[in-house]
């Protein structure tokens, strides 16, 4: 028995110095976010990366949305705010300070068959709202055009109707609960047009270029593709960050945490 | 002189009590965790613009809409539909498989029913939506297949094994002697099964149909890969979305303590009524079955 016990007994203790050096030369502290709603998944991947790297530090964050995320860390009661829109001028007059942590950009996908190639975003405004209902006005086969979208709520269908101005407008034939639903129904039904984060695309169903641009990482990292937006981190000027949210600040835009974030559907910038 | 009970027993008796009590706890779980989940809610949107309402815009920016009418009449006429159709043919097949079927064709026929009980429901969903689908787009030139019709022609699929089964067994139970005196005064046998035995097992035959009411109305995850889930006012050809699929598509993103979610636990009670109905009906069928 005490043969047994001893080697237990051994490894508990190395573990336990192993714990307490790690926290000993590590960050300790609390990091506050603040913001954005869609950000949810981004800021998920990365807290729990981030926890690998520096278990000392706990990453809080709440979805308030992006406004008074923004206002969060201007009246100091967040130490990062969180905004998935570029920052107002009003908001860079009060100091807010902007670092680009993602983009993200929504794909605008048909069934493979389909001829139509590209759409510009006034033709996709009226598909979506239901002005235009047949393929043929759109270049293609006379066919009549199945809208798919995603639930209230989906912070991809939010980030689709904001971007292209049609927010609370859309007229969907069919809703989805998930990226992978809607990419699978598009790539059954010839008559299909539909939206979804750029990294859920795959290869069965093809993805339109809008105002000319091809939807692919590279136009959303120029800019070229119009159905995007950043993902910032904010701060405010001459406020000095602690140094568990510099060091969150650190990871959250450095390249180490690319991958990452292309996990939870966005591009790195 | 005393009766004394041994440990043994006692603890057993104890064990089955507990067990019995656990189902009895769960049920008071849920039925008073939805009340208090879902009432908020129905208080804030208020009783009439809740359930008689016609537009369903949970997340509207300026002017959310919480009128769940669209997923009521979806649910209903979805288990009439599975009703009209999956009625006549469960029947027949049960008058067959009790009556008039050969032994060794009801052999084979009653492990297919079972098997088709088993089949779990996201199989019949991914087969409606491979298969149903796409043919119900192109036959009838819909821009999409997905519809009231394919979820009415899923779950009446879906309940055809109850509806079949408990009709078995009702018009297995008609004595032999109500037939036999039938047949015995002229009476063709397709007639004696028409006119003596099935009467004869109506309150079975009803228990059948309200078990597959209680199974079309509490299906989700089917008829969410053929509905479409828009909260339409239901049309037979176009997207409608179930009181249950209301739920299940919109849960995932709702943020916590909205309105939104709230609504969606009101919509949960509303349904755990609905079942409750069905229940209480069931239960009626069942019990003038055994008095009559």
């Amino acid at each position: 028995m005490k043969k047994r016990i001893f080697p237990l007994l051994l490894l508990a203790a190395l573990l336990l110095a192993a714990c307490g050096g790690s926290t000993a030369e590590g960050l300790t502290g609390t990091v506050n976010t603040d913001g954005s709603t869609s950000m949810a998944d981004v800021m998920a991947v990365l807290q729990e990366t981030f926890r690998e790297r520096e278990p000392g530090i706990t990453v809080n964050y709440s979805g308030t949305g992006s406004g008074a995320g923004v206002e969060a860390v201007l009246t100091g009661r967040a130490d990062i705010g969180l905004s998935s829109r570029p920052l107002k001028e009003a908001e860079l007059d009060k100091g807010a300070v902007a670092w680009t942590v993602a983009l993200d950009g929504v794909a605008v996908i048909v069934h493979p068959s389909n001829p139509v190639s590209g759409l510009t975003l006034a033709q996709l405004e009226q598909v979506f709202t239901g002005q235009v209902d047949n393929w043929s006005a759109l270049g293609g086969p006379d066919a009549p055009v199945a809208v798919y979208g995603r639930e209230a709520g989906s912070g991809t269908r939010g980030a689709f109707e904001e971007l292209l101005g049609v927010t609370d407008r859309c007229d969907y034939t069919n809703e989805y609960g998930s990226s992978g639903d809607v990419v699978g129904n598009v790539s059954g039904n010839p008559n299909a047009i539909g939206y979804t984060s750029l990294a859920s695309v795959g290869g069965t169903v093809s993805a339109l270029a809008v105002e000319g641009a091809a939807c692919t990482e590279e136009t959303v990292r120029s800019g070229a593709y119009p159905i995007q937006r950043p993902f910032l981190l904010v701060t405010r000027e001459g406020a000095a960050l602690s140094p568990a949210a510099q060091a969150f600040l650190d990871y959250a835009c450095g390249g180490e945490a690319g991958p990452y974030i292309a996990r939870a559907g966005a591009v790195a910038p | 002189m005393k009766r004394r009970i041994k440990p043994a027993e006692f603890a057993m008796q104890t064990l089955f009590l507990i067990c019995g009590l656990t189902a009895i706890a769960f049920v008071l779980l849920i039925t008073v965790y939805l009340i208090l989940a879902g009432l908020p809610a129905i208080r804030e949107i208020g009783l009439t613009s809740f359930l008689f309402g016609r537009t369903w815009a949970s997340t509207h920016a300026t002017d959310p809409r919480f009128g769940i009418l669209p997923m009521i009449l979806a649910s209903v006429y979805g288990a009439a539909g599975a009703i009209v159709l999956g009625v006549p043919v469960g029947f027949f097949t049960a008058l067959f498989l009790a009556k008039a079927a050969p032994p060794r064709l009801a052999g084979l026929i009653r492990p297919a029913v079972n098997l088709l009980a088993g089949i779990p429901s996201v199989v019949y969903g991914l087969v409606g939506m491979c298969v149903l689908v796409p043919a119900l787009r192109a036959w009838l030139d819909l821009p999409a297949g997905d519809s009231l019709l394919a979820s009415i022609i899923v779950l009446a699929v879906m309940i055809l094994p109850s509806i079949i089964s408990v009709s078995d067994a009702a018009l297995a139970a008609v004595p032999r002697e109500y037939e036999e005196a039938s047949l015995a005064l002229g009476a063709t046998p397709v007639e004696t099964y028409l006119r003596v035995t099935a009467p004869a097992a109506r309150s079975g035959v009803a228990a059948a149909v309200v078990l597959g009411v209680g199974r079309a109305i509490g299906e989700a995850m089917a008829i969410l890969m053929v509905a479409g889930n828009v909260a339409n006012m239901p049309s037979l050809l176009s997207s409608v979305r179930f009181l249950t699929t209301g739920i299940a598509i919109e849960m995932n993103y709702a943020a916590p303590g909205s309105l939104q979610r709230q609504a969606l636990f009101s919509i949960g009670l509303v349904l755990f009524l609905f079942i409750m109905l069905i229940n209480i009906l069931l239960n009626l069928a069942l019990k003038r079955g055994k008095e009559g």
